[in-house]
């Protein structure tokens, strides 16, 4: 086998345990999509252009609440803003590529893309980007498959079930890894804490104000320890 | 405008601005070293964000408060937690959350 089939085939076989947890989540963000009320075309649209598990939910709850567009806009990027730290952790291992390129790693960049390959290149000054490559087209293949799957269904499952539940259940799903260090659990405390605080605030500000706080608070945690 | 095309713009803007959040250091850092004090700040970004989403959508309803056992989905979200916490599992969190939920509610 070639070093690329060796290395993509790698990727894949890493990302595999995943998929079980990531085609149901894509059928749940699917049907989310149509039962607040996106048409086919659109939810459908979402998937490929956002391609983003949590803030595709982000953005239709805030649809579903008439949320103003700029309002939903700067909610959905906050939620992704993440995407910046994983981009500067992956950045030294793809120096050097064609600007097509660039975009082809960055438009596949997830989470579980980054926590796998970032495990895998840690000690190599550049990993290979077909290990990347293989993690993160799988990813989408099946997340693609998972969301129009949940499109096409959406409708005929069951109110009793309270699929909408799924939402913040995958934020919490997310949070729970996240919380690795001292600095991130007072962030989260914080934040979570602040957010009811300022649930009165217009438009969801009130989330963009206590993620910015608590995100101020973990990094005094951390000068403090 | 109509809302079918309001939505595609919406979608649209989210779609190029995620992109460019992905593009960001990738193409930033390609001749220079990233600053020490963003990379710091940046890996809070998604506790707080998850924590602050979390705990809106599921302590919150119609803008009350909304913390008591009555609270099935804040019963749920608990179990589900905990599942989650135990099995650092996607998959596991959320199936456990909607048939806790589905469970208490059917009692």
């Amino acid at each position: 086998m070639s070093a690329v089939a060796q290395n993509s085939w790698q990727g894949v076989k890493a990302v595999s345990p995943l998929l079980p947890g990531i085609f149901p989540f894509g059928v749940i963000a699917g049907a989310s999509a149509v039962e607040l009320g996106l048409p086919t075309m659109q939810a459908l649209g979402l998937s490929l252009f956002v391609f983003a598990g949590a803030s595709q939910l982000v953005l239709v709850e805030m649809w579903d609440r008439q949320a103003p567009a700029l309002i939903l806009l700067a909610t959905v990027l906050v939620v992704n803003l993440r995407f910046t730290m994983y981009s500067a952790a992956l950045a030294p291992h793809f120096r050097g590529m064609s600007s097509r390129w660039k975009s082809v790693l960055a438009y596949l960049l997830t989470d579980q893309a980054y926590l796998l390959s970032i495990g895998r290149y840690e000690d190599k000054v550049q990993g290979t980007k077909w290990f990347y490559m293989g993690v993160a087209l799988t990813l989408w293949i099946v997340w693609q498959a998972g969301t129009a799957t949940g499109v096409f269904l959406g409708n005929t499952l069951p109110d009793s079930w309270s699929l909408d539940f799924a939402v913040p259940l995958s934020f919490l799903a997310l949070l729970i890894p996240s919380l690795n260090s001292r600095g991130a659990l007072i962030a989260a405390v914080t934040a979570g804490t602040l957010v009811l605080l300022t649930r009165l605030m217009p438009f969801n500000l009130g989330l963009i104000a206590a993620t910015l706080a608590g995100v101020a608070a973990g990094m005094l945690t951390e000068r403090r320890s | 405008m109509p809302q079918g095309l309001t939505l595609w713009l919406v979608i649209l803007v989210a779609g190029v601005g995620t992109f460019v959040l992905r593009l960001s250091f990738i193409v930033l850092l390609e001749k220079i070293k990233e600053p020490e004090a963003m990379r710091r700040s940046l890996k809070y970004v998604p506790p707080a964000v998850m924590a602050a989403l979390v705990a809106s959508s599921i302590l919150v309803n119609d803008n009350q408060l909304f913390v008591s056992l009555d609270n099935h989905r804040l019963t749920a979200a608990l179990i589900a937690g905990l599942v989650g916490w135990r099995t650092k599992s996607l998959l596991w969190t959320i199936l456990t959350g909607l048939i806790a939920l589905f469970a208490l509610t059917s009692l």
